[in-house]
């Protein structure tokens, strides 16, 4: 609608006779909210123009309203016939007061059929920041980071601290007691190894037995192997990691050793830019290892297709569209796919920026459509990593060599391909990245239409308003690479540190993790963040250096016990005058269980495992030709591993885990949503893998006490690291009693249930007894406190 | 447990008073989420009166011939072998057919007239055609993607890149939860017909929408909820002292810790053992008269099409909001013939008993029963079948607010465009809202900095559609 400037001439209008009146009435409504000393433009006014009037009034030119910027400050300053929206230091002259106060539905700003409205407070907020002169700054995520004093109080030796304490101050209030030991061993525990304590190690730290105190406590579980396997969680939920290729048949893709780079990764704590070079470019490196090699299957990791009719060309451009929107989403936290169809609504992404970055990819060998890797898993290019079968192929392809110089018969040729056929299928294959003799051809395309080939070709660039990477020639994955992690760029840091902070605060200093944009949030502490990211840099992109900085702070130490004054003022916990709690993740409620029951596999890495799953869950999936999908169960010890290593089918991700808000890895996922459902009671109610971790916890406990509180104590020191309170031996202790009572009557009900799981019953142990004790077992593995970190 | 079930259940909404003070005040940062998480739907009042209550979606995966089941096409018929025009199908997507010669297939059945106007129908579909007069044909559907598995996931959310919210989730989300001890959103699948194409569990995904409101498939074998069953050896009564034990300790744990989270989980506790009894208690069929089992023409329980449409009415009493059946068997790229009437042999005839069914029940008027595929079929031949066709094609939909016995919308002479009256998948979402009292266009949720909606940017009501 364009009627931005044909309305009745401005000294006719309510708004212009009583400006002050109205401003009074409107600041009076505004309740509690109290506006701000000063306007800041980033904290105040950009959110609200972003999110109610850049989508006509922005960056987009296709859907730009009356020729008018609302993100450029001349555009708003301009006159247009006879009003400017915005006169510096006069809301009652400002064209954009009126309209956002008129009540005339022809004139009011956002207009009614838009679905947006302006607060009071808003409207309170924009006026002021006229008044003050309407000053507009650069996006704060566009700039980039410069290290900001940190505050000085003589208070804090980390800086962490120093900056959250200083808005605490401000907010009048205080930081939180620490937490008790035990509860600071359990979240460490956690956050840096995904699993609970291992028995005695609380009781150790009590007893100050721990070389360096706290401080060695953090580099016990920085040092373990679990870290990594913790932190690739969420790195395989970034980079959408998967067993499978995800479309249609989704039949298996292997790519194993990549989930293992990246647990090493962290391990070894491979700086982040290297990490990130590898990934994006690690056979573009000179003479890339094998690791390297493995680490570029990270722009394999796009879901494909081998269903009949797919064409070509659509599949092609998903896939870059697919690979574009992940490293946009994984390294610049920016929602560049909004612009695959049109320039962005609200960023300064253009159409030609998002097909740049896509031009990246093109250099990539890769199939359009597998079709033959269907059967095998083995999509080309891909390395083969067991030496002994790689050398077998290596022999058959010499012995083919020979044949075929000396003429040789071709049935025998062919039945040595048919042997290396064989062969192949074997052993430890991942997909790798490869160049392509020459690049596709990317243009951009129309409205994202893969049919429309009118739109100009483009090549590999970084959005224009982020700069350029200076280079003759085109510009390749690694010049993407390098510039990601480079000081030029004001985005990379800034994500990876806000997202550290949320696994390990709950939230993210800014609170939106995959979007840093205009419509993602002003940081609650946008000083911190900056200091950090800059830290981050500086420090050689050290993942374990900020890991410890931030656990190693009295903020993190608080306790996430919170009262009612604080819940008034700071119910979300934006504030920090505590710690958050928050239900443990899919992966490590599995992994809780299997650790405190003893059964867990201590395995770091290797091939995907298949625990326990019901029958028939994957029946929809695709069987009628390739590959039938028929879920084959592990046994022995495979079915004991750790959570991250249970096969990934994206159309049917295992139920504990999508139970648990795990996602199926079609798309980058920055934070997992955390749910609370009666589906979650079922599993850890039912579900064998749970059932027979509270057996066997039971049996260990049976076999190693013999009185009722001794037994108690076992399972409550084993899974939650703390005695029962009196209320809870009573209620557990009843319970045994009552059940011991009914499998004594019952024994062949007990033998059922001690029947669950593959994992043996020692013959000596009374199995009534056993089954009792699995009934408390099963209780507290169920418990909200066994699956929450606090 | 009654007892107890009752003290913590008082416990439970005590505290709960008490704890929605704190959540408003959390709501100031993200009060979609607060509304949603008190138990409601989020659109509270409804933005226009509804008509429907729930809705049974009989989804015929593969994507169904429009030209042999409503869609009759004399033109078709004449052009028999004939080159298919250029016009129609220049720079226009196409699947299995690329780069091959199109000539024009005729219908593969007879047609005739039923019901108060006539309506065509195929002989593939005789238990339908005597429904005519209860239901609403829509000739012109159109869709924007061409292979199964996006195609499925363009239906169920409204975009082709995955991720997003399906359109159960949508519903639950605006709407909240229907039934006390049911999930809100159930999946169903059956299969035969030719070959089964996969049904990814992505298309009752919640996507970016809290978790709760993701669709519960239900197993045609085994349990019919995962993990439904207590473990072997433990029967209903110990596996409520469990839970009473849980719930107890988790209650004592409150007291100590104060976190609110902790209500939410007891009555979960709770919700799942009353769905351990409400389950098997849907299941059991032993109570359905002979004439209705003869009527859907099943044997109950047995997995197939049929049984899953007695099963999806047994829902529909028990409020479930969104049903979503899935029958896997209408790709009929070759041997058409052959595999339509195996098809529509396993859906014809329940399909239309539903409809009956709900009708007899007084529950038609409130409930929304849509019969389609993810695309239609080309006009083309494709050996002895037809290829996926998205520009036209045939939904029918009955009670819940449609008006009943008319045809809507048509497409060209040929079947290729739809031309008349056209609506698009958005069109449809848009109409499903509107009949359960939603503007599509209010109901959003933000994400990556975008207010997102299940029409995205477009969708319209088809006034035309509505009693």
């Amino acid at each position: 609608m364009n009627i931005f400037f044909q309305k009745p001439p401005m000294w006719m209008r309510p708004s212009f006779l009583t400006p002050t009146i109205l401003a009074a009435a409107v600041i009076g409504s505004a309740a509690a909210a109290e506006l701000p000393e000063t306007i800041s433009f980033n904290r105040d006014i950009r959110p609200i123009l972003s999110e109610n009037c850049f989508q006509c009034h922005g960056f987009d030119k296709e859907t730009r309203e009356a020729d008018l910027r609302l993100d450029v400050r001349e555009s708003a300053l301009e006159t247009r016939n006879g009003y400017a929206t915005i006169v510096p230091g006069n809301p009652g002259e400002s064209e954009l007061i009126y309209r956002i106060e008129s009540d005339d539905e022809d004139d009011v700003m956002p207009p009614p059929d838009s679905e947006k409205s302006l607060t009071a407070h808003q409207k309170s907020l924009l006026r002021q920041w006229i008044e003050e002169g309407a000053a507009y700054e650069k996006h704060w995520a566009y700039i980039p980071p410069v290290r900001p004093a940190v505050p000085e109080s003589g208070r804090f030796d980390n800086p962490v601290d120093a900056f959250v304490a200083r808005r605490l101050d401000r907010e009048g209030l205080e930081f939180s007691k620490e937490a008790d030991a035990r509860t600071m061993v359990r979240r460490l525990s956690f956050d840096l190894n995904g699993l609970p304590p291992e028995p005695g190690l609380v009781e150790s730290y009590l007893r100050g037995d721990i070389p360096g105190g706290y401080e060695g406590l953090v580099d016990h579980f920085l040092n373990a192997p679990q870290f990594g396997e913790r932190m690739a969680v969420y790195w395989l939920d970034l980079v959408r990691w998967a067993d499978t290729m995800g479309f249609h048949s989704d039949d298996e893709r292997r790519s194993t050793p990549y989930r293992d780079y990246v647990i090493d990764s962290f391990n070894e704590n491979r700086p982040f830019d290297r990490f990130t070079i590898e990934q994006l470019a690690g056979d573009l490196l000179p003479d890339p290892t094998t690791s390297q090699l493995v680490a570029s299957g990270y722009n394999r990791m796009n879901q494909v297709t081998g269903e009949g009719g797919a064409q070509p060309k659509e599949y092609r451009a998903k896939y870059m569209s697919d690979k574009t929107r992940n490293v946009a989403s994984v390294w610049l936290g920016s929602t560049l796919m909004c612009a695959e169809c049109h320039d962005h609504k609200f960023d300064p992404f253009t159409m030609k920026d998002f097909y740049s970055m896509a031009a990246f990819f093109a250099d990539l060998d890769e199939p359009d459509l597998v079709s033959s890797g269907r059967r095998t898993g083995i999509f080309h290019p891909s390395i083969q990593l067991d030496p002994e079968i790689s050398n077998q192929m290596d022999q058959i392809d010499t012995e083919i060599a020979a044949l075929r110089e000396s003429g040789a018969d071709r049935n025998e040729i062919r039945k040595l391909e048919q042997k290396r056929e064989r062969i192949s299928m074997n052993g430890l294959w991942t997909v790798i990245s490869k160049q392509r003799e020459e690049p596709r051809m990317i243009r951009i395309l129309p409205r994202g239409n893969f049919l429309d080939e009118t739109g100009p070709l483009v090549d590999p660039a970084i959005p224009e308003f982020l700069g350029s990477i200076s280079k003759d020639g085109r510009a390749d994955r690694l010049d993407l690479a390098r510039w990601l992690t480079s000081g030029e760029n004001p985005l990379t840091s800034r994500v990876m540190v806000n997202r550290l902070w949320y696994l390990f605060f709950g939230s993210g200093l800014s609170a939106v993790l995959d979007d840093l944009g205009y419509q993602g949030e002003w940081p609650s502490h946008p000083d911190l963040l900056d200091w950090l990211a800059v830290e981050f840099m500086e420090s050689g992109w050290d993942i374990k250096h900020m890991v410890r900085l931030l656990v190693t702070s009295s903020t993190y130490r608080q306790t996430s016990r919170v009262s009612d004054e604080l819940m008034e003022v700071d119910a979300g916990n934006r504030l920090y005058a505590r710690q958050s709690r928050f239900r443990l993740q899919a992966e490590f409620i599995r992994d809780t269980a299997l650790e405190v029951s003893g059964l867990l596999t201590q395995q770091i890495g290797g091939p995907s495992a298949r625990p326990y799953q019901p029958d028939g869950y994957w029946a929809d999936s695709y069987k009628s030709v390739g590959v039938p999908h028929v879920y084959h169960q592990d046994t022995g010890e495979k079915l004991y591993r750790r959570g991250l290593y249970t096969f990934w089918k994206r159309t049917f991700v295992h139920p504990e885990m999508l139970t648990f808000d795990a996602p199926n890895r079609e798309e980058c996922v920055a934070q997992r949503p955390i749910s609370n459902t009666p589906l979650q009671a079922l599993v850890l109610l039912n579900d064998p893998a749970f059932v027979e971790a509270s057996r066997v916890l039971a049996q260990t406990t049976v076999d190693q006490f013999t009185s009722p509180d001794l037994r108690l104590d076992h399972i409550y020191r084993r899974t939650l690291q703390r005695r029962p309170t009196s209320d809870e031996r009573s209620v557990l202790l009843d319970l045994v009693k009552t059940h011991q009572a009914h499998f004594s009557a019952n024994p062949e009900k007990a033998r059922e249930l001690l029947d669950v799981g593959e994992y043996p019953v020692p013959e000596h142990l009374p199995v009534t007894e056993v089954a009792a004790w699995t009934s408390a077992a099963r209780a507290v593995l169920n418990l909200h406190e066994t699956i929450t970190r606090q | 447990m009654t007892g107890e079930t009752a003290l913590n259940r008082r416990l439970f909404l005590g505290q709960a008073g008490k704890g929605l003070g704190l959540m408003a005040l959390g709501s100031l940062l993200r009060p979609e989420m607060l509304k949603a998480s008190i138990g409601g739907g989020i659109v509270n009042p409804l933005h226009v009166a509804p008509r429907a209550k729930r809705v049974i979606f009989l989804c015929m995966a593969g994507g169904p011939s429009h030209l042999e089941s409503f869609d009759y096409k004399p033109e078709l018929a004449r052009m028999d072998g004939k080159a298919m025009p250029d016009s129609f199908t220049k720079g226009q997507p196409i699947a299995q057919l690329q780069g091959q010669t199109l000539t024009c297939r005729g219908p593969m059945t007879e047609f005739r007239p039923y019901g108060q106007n006539g309506t065509l129908v195929s002989d593939y579909f005789p238990h339908i055609a005597g429904i005519v007069d209860d239901i609403a044909v829509v000739k012109s559907m159109v869709t924007e993607q061409i292979n199964h598995d996006p195609a499925h996931t363009f239906i169920n959310t409204g975009s082709g890149v995955p991720g997003r919210p399906s359109m159960g989730s949508w519903l639950t989300y605006g709407l909240g939860d229907s039934s006390d001890n049911l999930p809100s959103f159930v999946v169903l699948t059956s299969v035969g017909g030719g070959q089964a194409q996969p049904i990814a569990a992505r298309q009752w995904h919640s996507g970016f929408l809290p978790g709760k409101y993701q669709g519960v498939k239900f197993l045609s074998k085994g349990d019919p909820v995962l993990y439904i069953s207590n473990p072997d050896g433990v029967d209903r009564s110990l596996q409520a002292d469990v839970i009473q034990s849980i719930n107890r300790i988790n209650s004592l744990q409150k007291g100590v810790t104060g976190d609110p989270e902790i209500s939410t989980r007891i009555s979960q506790y709770e919700m799942a053992f009353q769905m351990q009894a409400s389950v098997p208690e849907l299941t059991d069929f032993s109570g359905e008269p002979q004439h209705i089992i003869d009527m859907y023409g099943c044997r109950p329980g047995d997995g197939s099409f049929a049984s899953n449409c007695l099963l999806a009415r047994r829902l529909a009493e028990r409020n479930v909001r969104f049903i979503h059946l899935y029958h896997r068997g209408w790709d009929h790229h070759g041997n058409l013939v052959k595999d339509m009437t195996t098809a529509s042999k396993l859906v014809d005839q329940a399909s239309a008993a539903l409809v009956k069914d709900l009708k007899q029940r007084g529950m038609l008027d409130d409930t929304l029963v849509v019969w389609g595929g993810e695309f239609g079929r080309t006009p083309m031949a494709q050996g002895s079948g037809r290829d996926h066709h998205i520009k036209g094609f045939t939904w029918w939909m009955a009670g819940g607010g449609v008006k009943p016995g008319i045809s809507w919308g048509s497409t060209d002479e040929l079947g290729y465009y739809a031309v008349q009256d056209v609506v698009h998948v958005h069109d449809f979402h848009a109409t499903m809202m509107h009949l359960f009292g939603i503007d599509h266009k209010k109901l959003t949720f933000k994400f990556q900095g975008r207010q997102y909606r299940l029409t995205d940017v477009h969708g319209h009501v088809v006034k035309g559609l509505l009693a």
